[in-house]
């Protein structure tokens, strides 16, 4: 019989504000591992012994979140030595991307069970630590024409015409539809409060939504990326892409992704472990798929990434009953919905990282259990999931749900 | 050994005096590089009984840098040996420094380039301080980098950041400005204050160590690992991208190597330098540019298209019939250069507006610490500004800069000519109209010549002169040494329509209005052309120049040629020229051109271009809007030259670059072609004429030296 990936559970930290004033600054970003882990275990107590790799995305692994994180992790929460650790990086999409290399080795039957996710406390090690030639190594900056991802961004919203208010707009709706969901209780069954050594309670929510966010307040706030646009990247894009005579800046802290400290991780297995150890699957991983696009524009990997699950899915867009596209920057979303023509009301339903924030190496594996959660609530079948990616890559993959 | 001197003195101290005897300035050679192999070898012999090693020179200038002549005749087969010789010169400059002697440059004068870096060599830099000492690394000018070590030694010395700008730009600097940046010592001067100060220096006990070799030395601003200047890095790229377009090889691989130098040591970060400059000798682009921009230019402004055998003229006054833009700007020229100007308009107030113009310039350059009030006041008082025509009588030369109307030119040249005095030339600055038509207004048409002035006049090098029918050797040669005592760039043209720089020109613009008329969207046109290395787009330099002008002419053209009976093929540009016109938009000047000028913010493109002209958008391959930009005007000079028009390629280069901004990188217009290679060339013109029009059919001249292999 053909192998099966399973999605056996999912459970993922709330995301706090990515500085000194985010409730789980405190918290050192192995620590959140270490909780997430021992929470499954709770659960699942054969998971501690019998897992046989722990895959992690992280963007920047280093300092605290270097060395192999996944490995140290694995061992601060007393799982077996057999357990093994790895942490990978594609830049946003890395958490996203544990879970699909996850299952190619559970599809390929070199592996049977694993836990996969991702972690990136940004208040800890911030954006850019890692450093990396492609931006720092002129050579290379220059060969890929190297621009910073807002003004991607932006330039999408300039070629695709996207206003200010339409982005706006967007970003509103976003922090409705996760307020409506905090309040019907959508992640309850995904979201682990995160407790100090003694137990004391540091966030049991996702601190960045606001319920009383306006089209007013969105439109007072100034454009992120038009300095960093003036010192050259702007005309480094316009270059490129010289059907626009310059960028429009129109992404802002507010319709743009939040800064974060997350974490998530998923239980994969083979249907044997389901039969071994009693316990069901939530959901079936049907196909992944990863692409690469032109790297300035950058952010425009998603569509051509889901057409490519699709059609390794042997399945149509139609047939998708719910999307999550990652919410990097506004223009991405929209974009994602024009390329593909899908119904605005299947995607990102409970809100995105523009109103919960984007754990850069997490928020792969947030986007599954927000999909899977949502799936069961309205006992749907397919969802796919989605991220823009740095250097013009997108990640998608398609699950559906069982039971 | 012929291009050092070793002495040494009774204070133990050794001189090394850079001091060739085959050449009025010290240069970058294999001779100088095996005589400085040898003065190391000895003074390492007398290592013990040395206390100091004194570096100066013998000429007016310091050292002038690389030999070009070298560089020029370089072939790819000799990278080899070119990084053999890389690496013994930087060898050689590792040993002064390392030497256990303090060793000091006395800068008498100029240092630029392989001077500078045997100069940044040394442990201490003395140096005279006046305007027209300069030191710096301005190999970037020549589509090279400093290989001398120059660029590793300006950034552990000075920190990425503030070397940067001094590297890509190729800044020169004077004693003083060195000095504050920390990169020369101490001032002097003298010659004998110099020597002085040097000993004094030496006496006094120094160490014989560059900073770099201290163990607690940091870089200011630090490496790429430091975490504020890893913040900025990212950007370097995009800033140097903005001004360069992507045409320069050479600012790329200087910020490559200083970057990379920073992530090793001082001995890798030299090796890594070397690649990058052999990278860019291996470039056709430092070839372009030091072709024309050093030989070319050289050449031009020695006199190689001035008729010999004339006696050399002086000019002491001259006359400048109208006190508008141009006008102005040339009687600024020169009395700039100590000529006595009688600027002329019609009324008083006109002129006097005129002479204002140099006021105003005086006054900048004051502010900047430029110029000084008696030099201002002296230039000013230089310039007559009179309504009088009687007030010309006596001046050696006349130039009128009237509105270009033949009869307003006729009337000026008849009434004016008469006050010049016996040996008196008349020039005309038109820059359209034919010299030899004009001349027909003149007594004495052998007298009579063309000069086109570019606008702004302060600030253009290049002036065109036009040979008339007519115009005699004498004329022309003397015309030629008034441009050179403005120190400005002659070239020499015959007579045409429009010369060689206007024609040309208008290849430029109508090819980008064309394409705009075919559909094509105006903002990649105009990126189209900045990414071929032209200045500004188009259509924006159109609205600058006026598209009504751009009628007047066309309407001028039209009626001279239909008296002649000559047949006009109108092109395709014109239709668009006259839509805009139509519309109200005629340029810059109406703040409406085929941008848009709003009071406040930034000037852009016309909204409405598009639903105008671009409605059946038409996709073309960048590559063919950027290559009918550059080919259409290479085409034209080839056409110039063919017609006799332009009388050498040098000029050619020379004029397109400095007159109309042909993209530099290229080293001009023909060399253009040389570099594309003429039969590559030939070919992707007639594809271009087989998409685009007949315009692009290469000419006879052109398809003859491709099929001989024949550069221009």
């Amino acid at each position: 019989m053909q192998r099966q990936a399973l999605i056996y559970d999912a459970l993922r930290t709330p995301r706090t504000r990515g500085k000194a004033s985010g409730a789980l600054y405190s918290m050192k970003p192995v620590g959140l591992i270490e909780r997430l882990l021992k929470s499954l275990e709770h659960k699942h107590s054969f998971l501690a012994t019998e897992t046989e790799d722990l895959i992690l995305g992280c963007v920047s692994a280093v300092g605290e979140q270097g060395a192999n994180i996944a490995k140290t992790a694995s061992l601060l929460a007393g799982w077996s030595p057999s357990v093994a650790g790895l942490t990978l990086n594609r830049f946003c999409a890395s958490g996203l991307e544990a879970i699909n290399t996850g299952a190619a080795k559970i599809l390929a039957g070199w592996q049977e069970l694993m836990v996969v996710g991702g972690v990136e406390s940004m208040s800890h090690v911030p954006m850019g630590s890692d450093g990396g030639a492609w931006a720092m190594d002129p050579e290379c900056n220059l060969k890929s024409r190297f621009i910073p991802q807002g003004v991607s961004a932006d330039l999408i919203a300039t070629l695709e015409g996207f206003s200010r208010e339409e982005l706006d707009q967007f970003a509103l709706d976003s922090h409705r539809k996760a307020t409506a969901a905090w309040e019907a209780q959508a992640f309850a069954k995904s979201i682990l409060p995160i407790c100090d050594q003694n137990g004391i309670l540091l966030a049991d929510k996702d601190e960045l939504v606001r319920p009383d966010a306006t089209l007013e307040g969105l439109a007072s706030l100034k454009p992120s990326f038009a300095s960093v646009g003036e010192v050259g990247f702007d005309q480094v894009a316009l270059q490129k892409y010289h059907e626009c005579e310059r960028i429009d800046h129109r992404h802002t802290a507010g319709n743009s992704s939040g800064i974060v400290d997350g974490a998530a991780l998923l239980v994969l297995g083979s249907e044997a472990i389901g039969q071994k150890y009693g316990i069901q699957p939530r959901a079936r991983i049907l196909s992944c798929a990863t692409v690469s696009t032109e790297p300035t524009i950058m952010l425009t990997g998603p569509a051509p990434a889901a057409r490519k699950a699709l059609a390794a899915a042997n399945l149509q867009l139609e047939d998708m009953d719910l999307f999550e596209v990652n919410e990097a920057f506004a223009s991405v979303v929209l974009k994602f919905i024009r390329d593909l023509q899908v119904d605005p009301k299947k995607v990102n339903v409970n809100g995105g990282a523009i109103a919960m924030g984007h754990p850069l190496g997490a928020t792969g594996a947030i986007l599954i259990s927000t999909l899977l959660d949502e799936l069961e609530t309205r006992s749907l079948r397919y969802g796919l999931a989605t991220l823009c990616v740095g250097g013009g890559m997108g990640v998608a993959t398609i699950i559906e749900r069982l039971g | 050994m012929n291009t050092i001197t070793y002495s040494k003195d009774s204070q133990q101290l050794a001189t090394l005096t850079l001091n060739r005897t085959d050449a009025a300035v010290n240069k970058l050679d294999g001779a100088f590089r095996s005589d400085l192999k040898h003065c190391l070898d000895q003074l390492e012999a007398e290592k013990d009984s040395l206390r100091g090693v004194i570096l100066c020179s013998g000429k007016d200038t310091f050292f002038a840098g690389a030999d070009l002549e070298e560089l020029l005749q370089y072939k790819s087969e000799q990278k080899l040996t070119m990084a053999a010789t890389l690496a013994d010169f930087k060898q050689q400059l590792t040993r002064l420094e390392t030497l256990g002697i303090p060793v000091v440059a006395c800068l008498n004068g100029s240092a630029l380039g392989g001077g500078w870096e045997l100069a940044l060599a040394c442990h201490h830099r003395i140096a005279i301080d006046h305007p027209k000492v300069r030191f710096g690394l301005p190999e970037v000018k020549l589509g090279l980098l400093p290989g001398g070590g120059g660029i590793v030694r300006m950034v552990r010395l000075l920190g990425l950041e503030a070397a940067l700008p001094l590297l890509v730009e190729g800044r020169e600097l004077q004693a003083s400005a060195m000095r504050e940046l920390g990169l020369v010592h101490d001032l002097a001067v003298d010659a004998d204050d110099l020597i002085k100060k040097a000993k004094a220096w030496l006496h006094s006990g120094p160490m014989a160590r560059q900073p770099w070799q201290e163990k607690a030395y940091r870089i200011p601003g630090g490496t790429p690992q430091t975490p504020k200047l890893a913040m900025k890095l990212p950007a370097a790229p995009a800033f140097l991208l903005k001004k360069t377009h992507g045409c320069y090889p050479a600012p790329e691989a200087i910020l490559k190597a200083a970057v990379e130098g920073l992530n090793v040591d001082f001995e890798t970060a030299l090796k890594i330098e070397s690649r990058y400059f052999i990278e860019l000798l291996e470039s056709p682009v430092s070839h372009n540019m030091i072709k024309t921009f050093f030989f070319d230019l050289n050449a031009v402004n020695k006199g190689a298209s001035r008729p010999d055998k004339i006696i050399p003229r002086r000019w002491q006054k001259v006359g400048v019939l109208g006190a508008g833009m141009m006008g102005a700007g040339i009687a600024y020229a020169a009395a700039k250069a100590g000529i006595e100007v009688i600027l002329k308009d019609v009324d008083q107030q006109t002129a006097e507006r005129g002479k204002d113009y140099s006021r105003k310039i005086m006054e900048k350059k004051i502010n900047r610490q430029q110029s000084s009030q008696e030099a201002a006041d002296s230039l000013l008082a230089r310039i007559t500004a009179t309504s009088d025509l009687q007030d010309l009588s006596g001046c050696e030369m006349i130039i009128e800069a009237v509105f270009e109307d033949r009869q307003l030119k006729a009337t000026v040249t008849q009434e004016s000519e008469v006050l010049l005095n016996q040996n008196g030339i008349f020039a005309s600055n038109t820059s359209t109209l034919p010299i030899t038509g004009l001349a027909k207004a003149a007594k004495r048409p052998d007298r009579f010549i063309g000069l086109h002035f570019f606008s702004p006049v302060d600030k253009m090098q290049l002036v065109e002169i036009i040979v008339g029918e007519k115009t005699s050797d004498e004329t022309l040669a003397q015309a030629f040494d008034f441009v050179r005592q403005i120190k400005k760039t002659p070239i020499v043209v015959n007579d045409s329509r429009g010369f060689f720089t206007s024609r040309v020109f208008g290849t430029f613009t109508n090819e980008g209005i064309a394409m705009l008329g075919e559909g094509v969207l105006a903002s990649s046109i105009e990126q189209a052309a900045l990414q071929s290395g032209m200045p500004v787009g188009p259509l924006a330099v159109s609205d600058e120049v006026s598209l009504s002008l751009m009628m007047h002419i066309l309407a001028q053209t039209e009626k001279d040629l239909a008296e002649r009976g000559i047949a006009r093929k109108p092109h395709p540009a014109e239709t668009v020229i006259k839509k805009m016109v139509a519309l109200g938009r005629p340029g810059r000047k109406a703040a409406a051109g085929f941008y848009d000028y709003p009071k406040q913010g930034r000037k852009h493109l016309w909204p409405k271009l598009a639903a105008e002209f671009t409605s059946q958008s038409q996709r073309l391959p960048f590559q063919d809007i950027k290559d009918r930009l550059l080919f259409i005007q290479a085409i034209e000079t080839v056409r110039c030259l063919e017609e006799g028009v332009l009388r050498s390629s040098r000029d050619a280069n020379i004029g397109s670059i400095f007159g109309i901004g042909f993209a530099p990188w290229s080293g001009g217009a023909l060399q253009f072609i040389n570099q594309y290679g003429l039969r590559r060339f030939t070919e992707r013109a007639m594809e271009l004429a087989e998409v685009y029009g007949e315009r692009f059919q290469p000419p006879a001249l052109l398809l003859e030296k491709a099929e001989t292999q024949q550069a221009f």
